[in-house]
C-alpha cells in the first residue's frame, strides 16, 4: 500500500489545527475545530484505499491491479453523512446558546414592550381621528347627496384603506 | 428466526419516522412506540431463547452480501441478553415517560419529538449490540448518540444546552476515536467484519495491536465512562428530564462496556490488557465512590455510583478468566436494570418532594410510603445488601478474581467491597435525610452528615406537581419488580451469563458461525 504524501501531510496538518481550534473556549470555534478533525479522519480512512487516482471499478479496461480498494470511500461516505448530521445539530446548539445568551430564557415569550403600547395607543388616536373626519365629511355632504349623485360612501372607504396602507 | 434479526433494527427506525409523522397525534404516537418496543422485547426474548437453546448464533447477511464484502448482523448470547435487557428498561421508561407526560400537560417533554428520537435511540442501541461488522457497530453509535444529544437537550433550556454542550463535544470527540481507530484498523488488516479482523489482528506485531487497541479503547472509554475519561458524565446526566435521565444511566454506558468486551475478548485477546484494565477499574471505583459522598443532590449523587460501578465491570472485563466474563455480563444486567430503577424512582421523588437535594427533602416516608420502598429496594440493591443481584454479581466478580490471584486483584477485591459500603453510606444518607427525617425538622435541621455537602450547580426545581400518576408508580414499580427478578432467578441467568461468557471467549466459535466454511 502506498499514500500519496500530500494527503498525509494535509491530514496531519488538519489534525493540528483542528485539535488546535477545538480548545478554544466558543462553541462556533469548537465546531470548526470538529469539523477539521472530521475531515481529517475521513482523509485517513481515504489514504487507507492505497495509491490515489485510480477508480474503484473492475472492468472497462481497469483490471484488479490498477484499481484501488472501494470500502474505505464507502467508509469515508457514511462518515461525512453522519458528521454532516451532526454539524447541522450543533449548529442549531450554537444559534440556541447565543439566543439564551443574549436575551435569556425570556427570548422565547412574545413580552409587550412600551413601545408597542405606545403604538397601539398612537394607533388608537389616529383612528379615533379618521373616523371623526368620516362623520364630519358625511355631515358635510350630506345635503349636498339630496339633490347631486355623489357617492359619498365609497370615497370614505377608499380613503381610509389608502391612508391605512401608507402608514 | 433469523428474520428477527433485521427487525430489531427495522422496526424502531419504521417507528421513528411514523411517529414524526403523526406529531400532531401524541395519542397514536404513544400507542405506536409501546407497540413498537413490546413487539422488539418479545422479538428479543424469541432470539434470546432460540440462540440459547440451539447454541447457535444468529446471523444476518444483510442485503445477502456475502462477508466480508457485505455486512453482517451477528446475535449470539451476549449481543441477545444485552437486546433483551435494553428493550425491557426501554418500554419501561418509556411507559413511565407517557404517565409523566400525561400528568404535566407535555410542557417539559415536546412529545412530538420525545417518541421518534427515543425510538432511533433504540435502534442504534439494538444495532450497536447486534453489529458483526466494527463500522457498523460505529454507525450504531452514532445513531444513539445524535438521538441523545437531542433528548439531552430537549426543550432547550439554559441548563440542558450547558450540560448538552459538554456531553455533545465529549461524545463527539470519543466517535472520532473511534473512526480513526477504524480507519487504523482497516490499514491494517483490509476488513471491518469482526469475524475476520477476529483472526487478522493475530497475524499483525504485538506493538501494532497495542496501538489499535488503544485508540479503540479511549473511543469506547469515554462512552463507558471510565476513570480519567468520566468527568463529563455526573455534569450533563442530571440536567435532562427523569426518563430521559434513567435511560442514559442504565443503558449509554453499558454500550461502551459491551463494546469494551467485544474489543478485549474477540479482537485484541493477545494484548495483555489485565493490569491496565485493573488500574482503571480501581480508580474508577474510588474515585467515582467519592465523588458520590459529596453529593447533596440524588441525581448527581446517582451519577457518581453509575461512574463508580462502571469499576466493577472493567474490574470483571480485567480478570479475563471466563468466570470473570460471565460475572461482568451478569454484573452488567444487574446494573442497568437496578440503576435505571433507581433513577426512574428519583423521578417520583422529584414529584412528590418537589426537589432531589436531601438538605430539601423530607418527610417522603409518611407522605409516599409506596415510593419509599421501591426506593429502598433499590438502594439496597445497588449498596450491595445479600439477598439482593448487587450482592450476587459483586460476590461473582470477587470469586471470579480470587480465582486467578494476583495482588493487584485483591486490591481490587478491596476496592470493591470499600465502594460497595460507600454506596451504601451514600443511599442510606438520601433514604434517612429524604425519608426518615420529618418534614418539619427540615428547615434549619444541621447534622454532621450534611456538612461538606455541595448543591448541584443548577437547582432546577423540576416539576411541581405533588400528584403521582399511577402509571408512573406502576412502571417505577414493574422496573423494581425485574430487579428482583435477578435474585429469584439469579441461578439460571449466571448460568446463562456464564454461557454468553464462553461463547464471547472463544472466539473460534464466532469466526465459525460468520464464515461456516472457513474464512477467506
Amino acid at each position: 500500500m502506498s499514500a500519496s504524501l500530500t494527503l498525509v501531510v494535509l491530514m496531519a496538518i488538519m489534525y493540528g489545527t483542528g485539535v488546535y481550534v477545538m480548545l478554544e473556549k466558543s462553541l462556533t470555534r469548537i465546531l470548526i475545530g470538529f469539523m477539521l478533525i472530521g475531515n481529517a479522519t475521513n482523509l485517513l480512512i481515504f489514504l487507507m484505499s492505497g495509491r490515489a487516482g485510480d477508480a474503484p471499478i473492475i472492468g472497462d479496461g481497469a483490471t484488479g491491479e490498477n484499481t484501488v480498494d472501494p470500502v474505505p470511500q464507502v467508509l469515508m461516505l457514511t462518515a461525512i453523512v453522519i458528521n454532516f448530521g451532526v454539524t447541522a445539530f450543533i449548529l442549531a446548539l450554537i444559534y440556541r446558546s447565543w439566543w439564551l445568551a443574549n436575551l435569556g430564557d425570556e427570548g422565547d415569550d412574545v413580552t409587550v414592550d412600551d413601545e408597542d403600547v405606545i403604538d397601539a395607543e398612537e394607533a388608537e388616536v389616529y383612528h379615533a381621528s379618521l373616523d371623526e373626519d368620516d362623520e364630519a365629511v358625511r355631515a358635510q355632504l350630506a345635503g349636498a347627496a339630496d339633490n347631486g349623485d355623489i357617492d359619498i360612501e365609497s370615497d370614505i372607504d377608499n380613503n381610509h384603506t389608502e391612508r391605512g396602507a401608507g402608514r | 428466526m433469523n428474520a428477527l434479526v433485521p427487525l430489531l433494527v427495522v422496526l424502531p427506525l419504521s417507528g421513528a419516522a411514523i411517529t414524526l409523522i403523526l406529531g400532531r397525534n401524541p395519542r397514536l404516537q404513544v400507542a405506536i412506540s409501546v407497540s413498537t418496543l413490546s413487539i422488539v422485547t418479545v422479538a428479543a426474548a424469541v432470539l434470546l431463547y432460540v440462540v440459547d437453546t440451539t447454541g447457535q448464533a444468529a446471523v444476518v447477511k444483510v442485503g445477502g452480501w456475502e462477508p466480508p464484502f457485505g455486512i453482517v448482523l451477528m446475535v449470539d448470547r451476549l449481543s441477545a441478553i444485552m437486546v433483551l435487557v435494553s428493550a425491557l428498561m426501554l418500554l419501561g421508561v418509556l411507559v413511565f415517560a407517557i404517565g409523566q407526560g400525561i400528568a404535566d400537560g407535555d410542557k417539559d417533554t415536546p412529545v412530538s419529538i420525545f417518541h421518534p428520537t427515543y425510538l432511533i435511540l433504540s435502534a442504534g442501541l439494538f444495532d450497536a449490540f447486534i453489529a458483526g461488522d466494527l463500522f457498523n457497530m460505529y454507525v450504531g453509535f452514532e445513531m444513539l448518540l445524535a438521538a441523545s444529544y437531542v433528548l439531552l437537550t430537549l426543550g432547550g433550556t439554559g441548563a440542558r444546552i450547558r450540560a448538552g454542550t459538554t456531553y455533545i463535544v465529549v461524545s463527539l470527540v470519543s466517535s472520532l476515536f473511534f473512526l480513526a481507530a477504524i480507519a487504523l484498523i482497516y490499514g491494517a488488516t483490509g476488513t471491518v467484519t469482526m469475524a475476520l479482523l477476529s483472526e487478522r489482528i493475530q497475524a499483525l506485531p504485538l506493538d501494532v495491536q497495542i496501538i489499535l487497541c488503544a485508540a479503540l479503547l479511549i473511543g469506547f472509554a469515554v462512552k463507558a465512562a471510565v476513570f480519567p475519561l468520566s468527568f463529563w458524565l455526573p455534569d450533563s446526566y442530571p440536567t435532562a428530564p427523569a426518563p430521559v435521565t434513567a435511560v442514559f444511566a442504565g443503558l449509554l454506558t453499558k454500550v461502551g462496556v459491551y463494546a469494551i468486551i467485544r474489543t478485549d475478548k474477540l479482537l485484541f485477546f493477545a494484548v495483555p490488557l489485565t493490569i491496565p484494565l485493573m488500574i482503571v477499574a480501581f480508580f474508577t471505583l474510588i474515585i467515582g465512590i467519592f465523588g458520590a459522598l459529596t453529593q447533596a443532590d440524588v441525581k448527581r449523587l446517582l451519577s457518581f455510583t453509575l461512574v463508580s460501578h462502571i469499576g466493577y465491570m472493567i474490574f470483571g472485563i480485567a480478570i479475563g478468566s471466563e468466570l470473570g466474563t460471565g460475572a461482568t455480563i451478569y454484573y452488567i444486567v444487574h446494573h442497568i436494570m437496578v440503576q435505571t430503577a433507581l433513577f426512574v424512582s428519583v423521578g417520583l421523588i422529584e414529584r412528590v418532594g418537589r426537589s432531589t437535594s436531601i438538605t430539601h427533602l423530607g418527610g417522603l416516608l409518611k407522605k409516599a410510603p409506596f415510593v419509599a420502598v421501591l426506593f429502598f429496594i433499590g438502594a439496597l440493591n445497588l449498596g450491595g445488601i445479600p439477598p439482593f443481584s448487587g450482592f450476587l454479581g459483586k460476590v461473582g466478580l470477587f470469586e471470579a478474581g480470587a480465582q486467578s490471584p494476583s495482588p493487584l486483584v485483591y486490591v481490587l477485591i478491596g476496592a470493591g467491597a470499600l465502594t460497595s459500603l460507600l454506596t451504601l453510606y451514600a443511599l442510606m444518607r438520601i433514604w434517612n435525610m429524604a425519608f426518615w427525617r420529618p418534614a418539619r425538622d427540615v428547615a434549619g435541621y444541621e447534622s454532621p452528615m450534611l456538612t461538606s455537602l455541595r448543591e448541584s450547580p443548577d437547582e432546577t426545581g423540576g416539576v411541581v406537581t405533588a400528584t403521582l400518576p399511577k402509571l408512573m408508580v406502576a412502571a417505577t414499580t414493574g422496573l423494581i419488580a425485574l430487579t428482583v427478578c435477578l435474585t429469584v432467578f439469579a441461578g439460571p441467568l449466571f448460568e446463562l451469563s456464564e454461557r454468553a461468557a464462553v461463547g464471547v471467549a472463544t472466539p473460534a466459535e464466532y469466526i465459525r458461525a460468520v464464515f461456516p466454511d472457513g474464512t477467506p
